[in-house]
């Protein structure tokens, strides 16, 4: 497939959205990042409930250098904040997650989701408006129907494109803890939402009930060790689907065995190195993230220094592991202080399966080529924001001497994290989330 | 809210061996970070009380940890040196760089010692001028500043130590039920049933003292006074408890 044979990508910066201020504004954190199933949109979700689709321009012959910019195409509200009187506490508008369902006419439909409640939103073109009514005039006030001495049939005129949102589905009241995951089953009818306890199966028809197919809350409460922490359908086989935990493991369920599917099919754990054992080990075993390939023969999975690749077929250990940033194993204790270590990473695969790609901290993000084993740290940031201009790799200095152009593990900026990126579903296009930005990197056109 | 790079040195405790009982100093080094991870943990789990419902998640794998503590500190014996004469306040000046827990059992084995803890009965504040028997108090009392940031390194006792994580404990289920408890036990038979639901634990049902945005250690308060004498064992029973309600909600 593309990727694997080719030689090494160049990445360029291609655009990037959001404002330079030094103040971020809260509400402005991008959350969650997704292209849709072609690549032609582009969403994202921040803090402050808003969602935001970019739409690929056309490629233009005039000028081919520019490979399809992505421009604001929609953005609305997705979710308020609410108040949870019960508890007296807030529930938070942040968009946690975002996914497309498939394109079946000519409007687009995502879901969404923040910690308690999943929309579903229709995104659809409108660029005509009928004219000539009868009972009313061109302002829509009503005329008076005595007035009226002959009749005419509306016809449709062109007007200026129109993009609308509008909220078609409300998912609510089936989560006691917060959603972490959503994912669209294959069928294109149902998808199920995880929250750190139970995961839900919907259909989208329904929005008064959902069905519970996983339930780790133990009858006493004192006895909760583990969590879910993600879970995602299998892109082909619409009876099974993964979900991980707080304690590195992955359980994969087939839903035509039982209907709570509290006994997995397949139970993933690598063992613990004994050598390597300390206060933080299972903190940072703790899966953040898991990813079926596109083929739906291997699964992958984030924790909080590496990312693992599994074959759906071994389930002692991960055929494969990527350190993302080990440097940092010395500075847990520090991490554990200021939180860093909770920080929840996601990762993705390229088109072909071929490379992979997760984020760190200082803006850095790296990507794994799986065939050759090389590896790479990039850098989303203002200074190479050039067009087309060419990422320079960068390097984490770990100890000794410092080169010209490394960065020593202490200068590393830790409020400066990679936690969302995307890659378009055929192409070498990705998008990073840094903080309030979103950068758009292409490969370098030939 | 997040420290620009990691400034944290880790005490090198291996330099000043020489010069000083060898061996002692590796060892409390250990158990005092341990400690120390202990309080931080503590402090984190009680700051859960926001505005917005905690993770669930960071609050399990804290409290995992919590208990991964305590069941090392109950098998090397050191749960049960309990001082009870309590005097030191805990505070935030005692929790120190804890980079040595980094280090992989391996690593640690090479350093590691065990003396008795026996001669460690005395509180580190009130000795601080007091005889040079214990060492390693003179030789630390210049180098340690009261500052978080810095080489907080600080030779405590593990007896005050137990008593500082008694006193953390108080202080979390003040906030639960916003009176001093007089014993552990006497707290848990005056608390309604709900609060043992997590939900109920970690969202805020708490009385009056709410504590505002999460804004990391230094909305740590002052302690409540020390609590009555115990015995050692029943403490530890106690103590059992303690760590589940945490758990639990």
């Amino acid at each position: 497939g593309f990727g694997s044979l080719m030689q090494d990508v160049l990445w360029c910066f291609s655009q990037v959205k959001g404002t330079i201020d030094v103040g971020v504004t809260e509400a402005d954190v991008i959350s969650t990042v997704e292209f849709n199933h072609t690549g032609e949109l582009l969403a994202t979700g921040d803090k402050g409930g808003r969602v935001v689709i970019f739409q690929r321009e056309q490629e233009s012959k005039n000028q081919p250098h520019r490979r399809g910019e992505y421009n604001v195409y929609s953005t609305f509200q997705s979710h308020e904040p609410e108040f949870d009187y019960l508890k007296s506490l807030e529930i938070e508008e942040k968009i946690n997650k975002i996914r497309w369902l498939p394109q079946q006419n000519a409007a687009y439909f995502l879901l969404s989701t923040n910690d308690k409640t999943v929309k579903l939103w229709k995104v659809s073109e409108r660029d005509k408006r009928p004219e000539g009514y009868n009972l009313k005039d061109e302002d829509g006030r009503l005329r008076d129907p005595s007035m009226i001495t002959m009749l005419r049939v509306p016809v449709l005129r062109p007007m200026d494109l129109m993009v609308e949102a509008t909220p078609r589905r409300v998912f609510a009241n089936a989560h006691t803890y917060h959603i972490n995951s959503i994912s669209v089953n294959s069928d294109y009818e149902t998808y199920m939402s995880a929250d750190d306890l139970r995961i839900n199966l919907w259909n989208f028809e329904i929005t008064n009930q959902s069905f519970n197919i996983v339930d780790i809350k133990p009858a006493n409460m004192e006895e909760l060790t583990e969590v879910i922490t993600a879970a995602e359908f299998h892109p082909h086989h619409c009876n099974t689907f993964v979900y991980s935990s707080s304690k590195g493991t992955i359980r994969l369920c087939d839903m035509r065995t039982s209907a709570l599917c509290d006994r997995h099919a397949k139970f993933f754990e690598e063992p613990e190195d004994p050598s390597n054992r300390s206060f933080f080990s299972e903190i940072i075993s703790s899966i953040s993230d898991v990813k079926f390939s596109h083929s739906g023969r291997f699964i992958m999975t984030r924790d909080y220094l590496t990312v693992k690749v599994w074959d759906l077929n071994m389930e002692n250990r991960p055929i494969e592991t990527y350190q993302v940033h080990d440097y940092l194993r010395s500075k847990l204790c520090s991490l554990y202080e200021n939180d860093c270590i909770f920080d929840k990473f996601e990762c993705v695969w390229n088109g072909s399966d071929s490379v992979i790609m997760t984020g760190s901290y200082n803006n850095f993000f790296r990507m794994f080529d799986r065939n050759t084993k090389r590896d790479v740290t990039l850098e989303a940031s203002r200074e190479n924001s050039k067009p087309r201009a060419i990422l320079k790799p960068r390097k984490v200095c770990v100890g000794g001497k410092r080169r010209k152009d490394e960065i020593s593990v202490d200068s590393l900026d830790f409020s400066k994290k990679i936690l969302h990126t995307a890659w378009h579903p055929s192409e070498n296009i990705i998008a990073v989330a840094a903080t309030n930005n979103l950068y758009i990197f292409q490969d370098k056109v030939n | 809210m997040f420290v620009r790079g990691l400034k944290r040195k880790c005490f090198d405790g291996e330099e000043d061996i020489e010069g000083t009982l060898a061996g002692i100093k590796a060892i409390p080094s250990y158990n005092l970070q341990r400690q120390s991870l202990l309080d931080m943990s503590l402090v984190k789990l009680q700051l859960c009380h926001m505005l917005v419902e905690p993770n669930l998640c960071r609050s399990v794998l804290i409290a995992n940890t919590v208990r991964q503590i305590q069941e090392e500190m109950t098998q090397d014996g050191t749960w049960q040196m309990i001082n009870t004469q309590n005097t030191g306040q805990a505070s935030l000046d005692r929790l120190v760089s804890t980079d040595i827990l980094c280090r992989s059992s391996r690593e640690q084995a090479e350093g590691k010692h065990v003396p008795g803890y026996s001669t460690f009965n005395k509180d580190f504040e009130s000795d601080q001028a007091q005889d040079s028997s214990e060492t390693m108090s003179t030789a630390s009392s210049e180098q340690v500043p009261r500052n978080l940031q810095s080489n907080a390194w600080e030779m405590e006792n593990p007896q005050e130590n137990k008593g500082n994580f008694q006193k953390s404990l108080d202080q979390i289920f003040e906030t639960l039920e916003n009176k001093s408890p007089n014993s552990v036990e006497e707290l848990f038979s005056e608390v309604d049933n709900s609060y043992y639901d997590l939900d109920t634990m970690l969202t805020g049902m708490m009385s009056g003292t709410k504590m505002g945005h999460c804004d990391g250690l230094e909305t740590f308060s002052s302690p409540t006074t020390a609590t009555s004498n115990s015995n050692c064992k029943s403490d530890i029973n106690e103590l059992d408890h303690i760590v589940e309600i945490l758990v639990e909600s």
